[in-house]
């Protein structure tokens, strides 16, 4: 009973130091993106792997998104003679949830987790311990343009998300299964108010910041993580913690922003 | 004797329930070469990185000139280890980056040269340590001993009034070891840093040092020439340098003095 109790100590002991570890991680990265000499090249270097390289599975996840929200759509509101609201329940659901949360989940998956394993390995080869005895902060130098690219990136990517998926749905709704083209049109532009495009906004920014923080923390504490091992498998244990935890930390946010701001 | 230029007072350093420091007290001479021996996993890395303020000791003070880093902020800390240059295990290049970009790394990032003047400073740099046809390449496609060269280059790039040297022959062949140790001879002249090489090289790192110092179950004992050891008091330090000496010991003044 007593270890028991030690040990539920112990990991409730290393969580509080590791939240205020990933706290303080948080802070100077965000201190950094505001230090002097801004990395322009590597911000544009580091948007072109996190966004543009994203553009291709994005475009298909969005594609087939929107294709079976407009083929599921249209069998339920065909049964209540609702056909017409086709264009308003595709565009809806993109725009507030699916296009933020896919998008965020595909570039943790894609990016978030290269990121992880590319820190993690700088870690474990003492290739950080390096840029900090050359008085090189590592923040500014590996982690703001990372920082600042997926900020960019992800919110233009939940943009195109949203375009994609709701030609998707026209392409299965209209195109294919014989909805009224004019009806699919005017849902979209009767039910969308700027309201659902802010939320879908500040969703995609939340989710950046969530991920590309999660993802690059876990890869710059490797070497301290409990459990992780040390190099190959150390690195293969974060980044999966990475992708794990940021998928459940923007599921968990994606509710708490729809909460406060319906 | 020259003034110490880093010194350990009362040093504790612990892993979990393993204490590799322990109230170690220890002074490191400017302008010398201290080789710091012992086994593997006693904790010679970790004093390079206390050095460094890579890592924090549990208890105790490292001055760095008279100045103590652990309480340092980090824009002060920074200043000190303007002073360092550190030669890593693994030589710790970054990898996405071909050996130019790697030993321009500090002129870029420290200094306000520019384009050309960096570099023709790279170049003269990069010839000193017979790389100037490997520029273009990338650490992956050098051998051990480039990457040694190619790390000690970048570390030598902003002239270094300190040298740490980590384990700079493991993993290498007996003739890259002496290609090492002849760089370390050439560049400690032309640049005239003191250095702290860690080093499990024994005896050969020997000829290299000033001053040597044992690390043995956490504590740490200092020696004025590698001569002194086989001569020490304590059986553990004779043992040590016994079994990694010979009985015999192999250098000059020693064997003029037998």
């Amino acid at each position: 009973m007593i270890s028991f109790i030690t040990k539920l100590g112990d990991s409730f002991l290393y969580m509080v130091r590791d939240l205020g570890r990933m706290g303080l991680f948080l802070f100077s990265a965000l201190l950094a993106i505001f230090s002097r000499p801004f990395r322009f090249r590597e911000t544009v270097r580091q948007i072109r792997i996190i966004g543009a390289n994203s553009f291709a599975v994005i475009f298909f996840i969005s594609i087939f998104t929107g294709m079976v929200l407009g083929l599921q759509g249209y069998y339920t509101l065909r049964k209540f003679g609702s056909e017409g609201m086709l264009g308003s329940a595709v565009a809806l659901s993109l725009i507030r949830e699916l296009g933020p949360v896919l998008t965020a989940l595909m570039v943790t998956g894609r990016a978030g987790s290269a990121m992880c394993a590319e820190i993690g390995i700088m870690r474990n080869s003492e290739q950080i311990d390096a840029l900090e005895c050359m008085v090189i902060s590592p923040f500014r130098y590996l982690i703001t343009p990372k920082f600042l690219a997926t900020i960019i990136s992800l919110p233009i990517l939940t943009q195109f998300f949203n375009v994609i998926g709701i030609a998707g749905g026209y392409l299965a709704g209209v195109v294919l299964l014989g909805v009224n083209p004019g009806a699919f049109y005017n849902g979209i532009v009767q039910s969308v108010v700027n309201q659902d495009i802010n939320l879908g906004i500040v969703k995609s920014f939340v989710f950046a910041l969530l991920v590309v923080w999660i993802c690059t923390g876990r890869g710059y504490f490797v070497h301290i993580l409990r459990n992780a091992g040390f190099g190959a498998e150390g690195v293969s244990r974060a980044t999966t913690q990475a992708v794990v935890l940021s998928s459940i930390a923007v599921l968990i946010w994606d509710y708490l922003i729809t909460a406060i701001m319906l | 004797m020259s003034p110490a230029i880093i010194e350990f007072h009362n040093v504790v350093k612990s892993f979990g329930k393993q204490r590799v420091l322990d109230d170690v007290s220890v002074s490191f001479e400017s302008g010398k070469t201290t080789v710091i021996a012992g086994g593997s996993g006693q904790g010679k890395s970790v004093t390079l990185k206390l050095i460094l303020g890579l890592l924090s000791p549990d208890a105790g003070e490292i001055l760095v000139n008279g100045r103590d880093i652990i309480r340092m902020k980090q824009r002060e800390l920074n200043k000190i280890r303007e002073k360092f240059g550190v030669l890593f295990q693994g030589s710790a290049l970054l990898d996405s980056m071909t050996v130019f970009e790697n030993v321009a790394l500090p002129l870029k990032e420290r200094t306000k040269y520019k384009g050309q003047e960096i570099t023709q400073r790279v170049r003269q740099m990069l010839a000193q340590f017979n790389l100037e046809d490997h520029e273009d390449k990338f650490p992956a496609q050098l051998s051990g001993g480039m990457k040694k060269r190619v790390g000690l280059a970048r570390a030598l790039m902003l002239q270094p009034d300190i040298m740490l040297f980590d384990e700079p022959t493991t993993g290498l062949d007996p003739q890259i070891t002496m290609d090492i140790y002849r760089l370390f001879f050439k560049s400690q002249k032309q640049f005239g840093y003191t250095s702290i090489i860690v080093s499990h090289d024994i005896p050969k790192v020997f000829n290299l040092a000033d001053q040597v110092v044992l690390l043995n179950k956490g504590k740490m004992v200092t020696f004025s020439s590698p001569e002194d050891i086989p001569l020490s008091s304590d059986p553990q330090i004779v043992s040590f340098a016994t079994e990694t000496m010979g009985h015999i010991y192999s250098s000059r003044k020693m064997e003029h003095n037998i």
